[in-house]
């Protein structure tokens, strides 16, 4: 079997966030509001596979992060 | 003779976290070759911390769970394929449809499996679930989703506990069986674990502490109805959620002549795979769950930790290690974990196991924010968090220092800690 073959377009960015890393600064809550959310204190959810079309407030999100705990692959510019 | 990072083969034998990590850093660190990545499930790597939580809870779909690949891996996938023997002269992987393969270096990141419900018949009914991969996730989610009438979770430890609370998030009736003083008290001890018990009967879990299922009872279709429990009584359910921990994958490696059994697969400080006389084979090496190694923060005790955390760095570190750009450094990686239960985050950086004594070193149980600090032998060993998560890498840089314990407080407002037993239910297994 080959390399997978590269994702469709459109299709979604992945992003994880180190949960040990995260200190509930909620800066990305912020960022992008449709995406990360706090349930109390400090428990952050996030969507994992936001849409192409958000990369921008996603990327905002990565990049305000105080402790950078949020890693985005983005299909079209990988090795993030 | 060959330049392995510019020819050679590199084969990493399973496809999730540590694995996905480990082919990253290979390339990372420069390593040209050919490299493949085999995985017995059909997913691409995807991370499993949502599968017990915003999966159950329908927040987020299980396929959305696959993980970010970050760095260019120009690899070849066997996906859906497991790797059956390992044939260390020969150097090659064998594969259940058949296939060998050979390589120049293997990442062995086989990870663990659920430990199954010990009776197969009971196991088999309709409505008894394990909760481990995807695919579980997936059905565990479509189960919750069609309104069961109670659901009854084996086992308070971490998956047990937090699938607890994703239930109570959906309004379904839980029951929380675990033969244990309270949840998570083999790991935190008998006082932490109490406020964990406080935690979950507050979100309305109807917990069952040092109680035992006895026998999961079917009907006629084959559908789980009941289980009888040791105390004599019953719980009515229709869908049995069974979390006894894991079982590490390493069968596929008998007769490999590798140190590899139910501890894991045994390495050295390095994080080469030690054959069964104790020598390393620098072909090969492990991480993540699957992995014993000896922490050096711990003695040199052998350990292998189910962490996230711990799946990406020792990935990293066993990916460099086979690209021939380690350090030399042993593997040192902090342990740490989290885990969230009805909107409390819980984390916890060291080992507590063995621990003689603990202190709450901030906050207090009846704020619902707090840090614990575990002592052994005059030494801080570990500390855990609720709702407090900023102060945990102070105690960890503590820990790393084999600071006195209880931790020296310096202010005149503050009383002095008073030392607790940690009172862990029963010896500590080798784990």
């Amino acid at each position: 079997m080959p390399d997978l073959p590269p994702p469709p377009d459109g299709s979604p960015l992945r992003v994880t966030v180190d949960l040990n890393r995260c200190q509930a600064y909620a800066q990305c809550c912020y960022a992008a509001p449709e995406h990360f959310v706090l349930h109390g204190r400090e428990a952050l959810f996030y969507d994992p596979a936001p849409s192409a079309s958000d990369r921008l407030s996603i990327e905002r999100a990565r990049v305000s992060c105080p402790v950078q705990a949020i890693r985005v692959e983005d299909p079209e510019r990988q090795g993030r | 003779m060959k330049n392995i990072n510019a020819e050679g083969h590199a084969v990493v034998v399973g496809a999730s976290l540590a694995g996905l990590r480990g082919a990253e850093a290979l390339r990372r660190a420069g390593f040209a070759g050919r490299l493949t990545l085999i995985g017995d499930e059909p997913d691409r790597p995807y991370d499993r911390p949502p599968l017990s939580k915003a999966v159950l809870t329908g927040d987020i779909a299980p396929e959305a769970t696959t993980l970010p690949n970050l760095h260019a891996l120009d690899a070849e996938w066997r996906l859906g394929v497991a790797a059956i023997g390992l044939d260390r002269e020969a150097r090659e992987v064998r594969l259940a449809d058949g296939a060998t393969l050979s390589y120049d270096r293997l990442l062995i990141a086989t990870g663990s499996r659920a430990r199954p419900w010990s009776n197969p018949t009971e196991a088999g009914l309709a409505g008894v679930h394990t909760l481990r991969g995807r695919g579980d996730a997936a059905a565990l989610r479509r189960a919750l989703a069609a309104g069961p009438k109670r659901v009854l979770i084996i086992g308070a430890g971490f998956i047990g506990c937090e699938v607890a609370a994703s239930c109570r998030a959906l309004e379904c009736a839980v029951t929380l069986i675990d033969p244990g003083p309270a949840p998570l008290a083999r790991i935190l001890g008998q006082p932490v674990g109490e406020i964990v018990a406080a935690l979950h009967r507050a979100l309305g879990v109807d917990l069952r502490s040092r109680t035992k299922v006895a026998r999961l009872i079917g009907n006629e279709t084959g559908q789980v109805v009941r289980a009888n429990l040791d105390d004599g009584s019953e719980v009515e359910t229709d869908l049995v959620v069974v979390a006894l921990g894991a079982v590490r994958n390493t069968e596929w490696l008998s007769g490999s002549g590798l140190d590899a059994g139910p501890g894991g697969v045994v390495c050295d400080e390095a994080g080469y795979a030690l054959d069964t006389e104790g020598r390393p084979d620098g072909a090969i090496a492990a991480a993540g769950d699957v992995a014993r190694f000896p922490h050096p923060l711990y003695d040199g005790r052998p350990v292998s930790l189910e962490h996230w955390g711990h799946a990406v760095a020792q990935g990293e570190h066993a990916g460099r290690l086979l690209a021939g750009a380690a350090t030399g450094a042993a593997y040192a990686e902090m342990p740490a974990f989290w885990s969230s239960q009805g909107g409390v985050t819980i984390k916890s950086v060291g080992l507590t196991e063995g621990a003689d004594a603990m202190v709450f070193a901030q906050g207090s149980p009846k704020e619902g924010r707090f840090v614990v600090v575990y002592g052994a032998k005059g030494r801080c060993i570990a500390a855990l968090s609720f709702d407090s998560g900023r102060w945990l890498p102070a105690y960890a840089e503590l820990i790393a220092a084999h600071a006195p314990f209880p931790p020296i407080r310096v202010g005149v407002d503050l009383h002095g800690l008073a030392v607790l037993q940690p009172g862990f239910p029963e010896e500590w297994t080798s784990s």
